[in-house]
């Protein structure tokens, strides 16, 4: 009877279509930016949350949840996908993650994601809300040295930050241009087990790799010179200035609204990449650093944040300690750098809080990981003030779980964003329930 | 070395018996509740709220934290020197058993993961592989030690895209010389099985001609002993163990009936992640499978698949686990087997059975593994939350009642590591500064450009616990999540 109730009230906002206002009432807040409510009620208003607290009245018509024993928290955040740009990620025509060319900050994943990807719905139905979809890789498809090249492309292009909702891209658009995406010029790393390199990295000398880092190098320098030379030339409004859209793209970079979205790794990148942006007086965000050692210092008083990888990750080098990806967000949250994770992937996009709930496990404040995937999230993408928690005046996102949405056995029963229910289907569940009913 | 003589030191103090008090213990078997374990001569001789502790015995107090069996992986590649003799389309004639290398740093790992027991197989780039191997992860053993005494000798087969790679030139041809290999087709791939178990019958009945004759007194010209074909002919025998890679439900259903036709089991189904679209057909043949949690569209065979899929074949009657294939993802089964709860709601005993008492009864090894019971090998995981829980680490590990990991120790070993690695890396500094140092061998380019960033930390050779190839050799084919295989 009680489960039967409970489907009602689940599939009472289906029956009222695409309404963006409701009350959720008599579940356990957790709002992130403050300490959980127990009992309470959020009220939302055409898409935002206009009340948070106990015993809210909604206005007359209003659409009322009743969550007794459920959990509120605000959609889950995911800082680094490819979610639309590549479907399976073993066919080249499915993928469309990065360009040919070392240069191309002109190009914008948004128009390239297919909102009809079975990722989004999969990924979401796990609770995330938003995501990054991230330009990366060279020439698509395997995102990363191919063809018997050492040298990753420099700058690959404008990342979009997305809500895992809508029709067209430009309804799922949060911000066309969240950051500039760019490898940092770096002497490869040896593979150290399977797929992580090609073999054919070995067929170049560590010359030859110390010179194509020199060249790379100097190139960013230029491209960076010439694109402030360019800023400055249209700036005097000269008689025939003609546009160039690469160095035009460079100028939110320039002037300080976009960050640089770097992937370093290793220490000696993080360390160039923060050093290279202060000079050019640039914003950047860290990507995917596998180890911070003396870095953390400069990145907190330089007010850098970071986008971490994958918790579940074998470390870097054979003799690392056993847990050393596992302890690393610790690392960062101890050295006072904020950051929050990325999945750098689709096909496990989803599971991108239980990379936070390992962290955690080694050492990180549990509340921290939680911000790791929701606040901090959207304070790093500059969208602090509409996502990210339950406050007044914020979009809303919201799941309701019957549990901590961290742990994997917990469910997710519903979703919104903006106010309106997300449908949980997806692929994966017509598959289950198309089989599990086969006679 | 040290580290081994510090091993073989705890191995004689553990000669005591072990009371494992207090935890939580989910035995898997019989249930869970909070008491002790009784541990002596590596075997678990008591379990239960109340034991009898025995005089001497060592206690390990486990006050708030969780006992659970050793955790099993049926689908592993560590610890091996070589994965692929994808030269030929039937390799039945080479075996893992033949490249162990205990030394992998990956074993020391998967106990931190809480595994100790993993089914190491043969790659996936022939329809027929290799001979597999089941380990213990006795780290710091040598290569014999290290192999799961008593347990059945299996075989790799692969289906679907693997094995058919060498068979198509598109993509994956790197020169004009590349030689095609037979098959390029899912019908290319039954037909290499059925010819192989063609001749594998031919060849029995020459042996069992040439048996039958000798028994009988009377001559008889023995027939050439064909490496190969031994294998097969065990398989036919029931003798050993089929593991088979596959995804899509056609070439499922087609190794069944082969089998069917040739009259062997399959014993295991690897990946299988259609295996949900003929679920009920594999309970009938009563083959085992052994899938992954929630990979999928890292390749087009993978596109339906679903992370319902261990649920589903739970239900329909299947003999399920959970694998990793990976040295990353065997570090943290446990959360692997929780998703099962979220995809499918599998109760917590049943997700917990998918890397323990499962893959135990799958590789025929549960009268000495995969749950807690008397009687059975003492590998035991303690956690300091439950198991299922993504907040949950391992905090000692027990192989044949001996400790193989332990984090505290772990932790407090750090230190002396790192000096012995940075006292290492002077000493290699030292040689380099010496003349004529050009020629050694550290200071080949390749050595140099092995580093990342041009730094030489981690270049020397490393220290005691970590003194490891790197464990696989690049190019070996094997299911890469979100990267492609390398050919």
């Amino acid at each position: 009877m009680k489960s039967l109730l409970l489907t009602f009230v689940l599939c009472l906002p289906l029956l009222a279509g695409t309404d963006d206002s409701l009350l959720i009432r008599g579940a356990t807040i957790h709002p992130v930016s403050g300490p959980e409510i127990k009992d309470g009620s959020v009220l939302v208003r055409d898409g935002k949350i206009v009340g948070i607290g106990h015993n809210l009245a909604a206005p007359r018509g209003t659409r009322v949840i009743e969550a007794r024993g459920m959990h509120v928290y605000p959609g889950m955040i995911n800082s680094a996908t490819q979610l639309g740009l590549a479907e399976i990620s073993s066919v080249r025509e499915s993928v469309d993650t990065g360009e040919i060319g070392d240069f191309n900050p002109q190009l914008r994943a948004e128009v390239a994601m297919n909102p009809s990807s079975e990722h989004i719905p999969v990924t979401r139905a796990n609770g995330i809300t938003t995501a990054i979809v991230l330009p990366m890789g060279a020439g698509g498809g395997e995102g990363g040295p191919r063809g018997g090249n050492t040298r990753q492309p420099i700058i690959t292009g404008q990342a979009a930050l997305v809500h895992l909702d809508g029709w067209t891209w430009e309804e799922m658009d949060i911000k066309k241009s969240a950051g500039m995406a760019m490898h940092f010029p770096i002497i490869p790393s040896p593979p150290q087990r399977f797929g992580d390199a090609p073999a054919n990295l070995f067929r170049y000398s560590y010359a030859d790799s110390k010179k194509t880092y020199e060249t790379q190098l100097r190139d960013l320098r230029e491209f960076f010179e010439q694109s402030r030379r360019y800023q400055k030339a249209k700036a005097a409004k000269p008689a025939g200035f003609k546009t160039d859209l690469k160095y035009e793209a460079m100028l939110p970079v320039l002037e300080g609204k976009t960050p640089l979205v770097v992937m370093a790794n290793r220490e000696r990148a993080i360390d160039d990449a923060v050093k290279f942006a202060d000079a050019q007086k640039v914003r950047v965000v860290i990507a995917n650093p596998k180890e911070l050692g003396k870095a953390g210092a400069e990145m907190k008083a330089k007010g850098v944040t970071a986008i971490l990888g994958p918790t579940l990750e074998l470390p870097e080098h054979n003799d690392d300690p056993y847990d050393a990806a596992y302890t690393l967000p610790n690392e960062f949250y101890k050295a006072g750098v904020k950051f929050a994770f990325g999945s750098f992937d689709n096909q496990f996009a989803r599971n991108l809080p239980y990379e936070a709930a390992t962290a955690a496990a080694f050492g990180l404040p549990r509340e921290e990981a939680l911000k790791s995937v929701t606040l901090n999230a959207a304070q790093i993408w500059g969208v602090g003030d509409k996502i990210g928690s339950i406050e007044e005046g914020k979009w809303a996102d919201l799941m309701i779980t019957d549990g901590d949405p961290l742990e994997a056995k917990t469910q997710i029963k519903q979703l919104f964003i903006k106010g309106k229910n997300v449908d949980l289907d997806n692929k994966h569940r017509r598959l289950y329930e198309k089989y599990l009913n086969r006679p | 070395m040290k580290y081994s003589l510090w091993l073989l030191l705890l191995a004689a103090l553990h000669a005591a018996p072990i009371v494992i008090k207090n935890a939580t213990v989910l035995t898997v078997t019989k249930g869970t509740f909070v008491g002790s374990v009784v541990i002596r001569e590596g075997k678990i001789v008591e379990v239960g709220e109340k034991v009898t502790e025995p005089a001497g015995a060592e206690i390990v107090d486990a006050s708030g934290k969780f006992l659970m069996p050793g955790i099993i992986d049926c689908h592993s590649h560590i610890a091996t020197d070589a994965i692929n003799e994808g030269s030929v389309s039937v390799s039945s004639m080479v075996g893992i058993e033949d490249t162990i290398n205990p030394e992998d740093i990956a074993i020391y790992r998967a106990l931190a993961g809480g595994v100790t027991t993993a089914n190491v197989l043969h790659g996936s780039a022939n329809s027929i592989g290799g001979k597999t191997v089941v380990m213990k992860m006795r780290w710091g053993k040598d290569a014999r030690e290290m192999i799961f005494e008593g347990a059945k000798p299996g075989i790799k087969f692969a289906l679907g895209e693997n094995p058919k790679r060498a068979g198509n030139p598109g993509g994956q041809r790197i020169n004009a010389n590349a030689v095609l290999r037979y098959p390029a087709t899912r019908m290319g791939v039954e037909d290499v099985i059925r010819e192989a178990f063609n001749d594998a019958r031919i060849y029995q009945a020459q042996w069992k001609d040439y048996n039958e004759k000798t028994a009988r007194g009377e001559q008889a010209l023995a027939p050439r002993r064909d490496l190969k074909l031994d294998a097969l002919v065990e398989v036919l025998e029931g003798k050993r163990f089929v593991h088979a890679h596959c995804y899509r439900q056609d070439e499922i259903l087609m190794l069944l009936r082969v089998a069917d036709d040739y009259g062997f089991k399959i014993r295991t189904l690897q990946h299988v992640l259609e295996g949900y679209k003929v679920a009920k057909e594999i309970a009938e043949h009563g083959a085992g499978a052994s899938t992954f949690s929630d990979w999928w569209s890292y390749k087009v065979e993978a596109f339906d698949a679903i992370p319902y899929n261990a649920a589903i074949m739970v239900r329909k009657g299947v003999l399920v686990s959970l694998n990793s294939d990976s040295a990353e993802l065997m570090r943290h089964l446990n959360d692997e087997a929780a998703k099962t709860m979220k995809y499918g709601g599998l109760s917590e005993t049943e997700a917990l059975s998918l890397i323990t008492i499962n893959p135990a009864r799958q590789l025929d090894i549960d009268k000495r593994v995969g749950s807690i019971e008397v009687g059975k090998d003492a590998d035991l995981v303690i956690f300091d939350e439950h198991p299922l829980s993504n907040y949950a680490k391992v905090e000692k590990v027990f192989v044949d009642g001996q400790v193989y990991f332990d984090r505290n120790k772990d932790l407090a070993d750090r230190a002396e590591r790192e000096a012995e690695k940075a006292k290492l890396l002077e000493k290699e500094k030292e040689k380099e500064k010496r003349p004529g140092a050009g020629a050694s061998p550290s200071r080949l380019p390749k050595k140099a450009v092995l580093d990342g960033d041009g730094d030489t930390a981690g270049s020397s050779p490393n220290s005691f616990a970590h003194s490891h190839r790197s464990s696989v050799p690049v190019g070996a084919w094997h299911e890469t999540p979100g990267r492609r295989p390398t050919a």
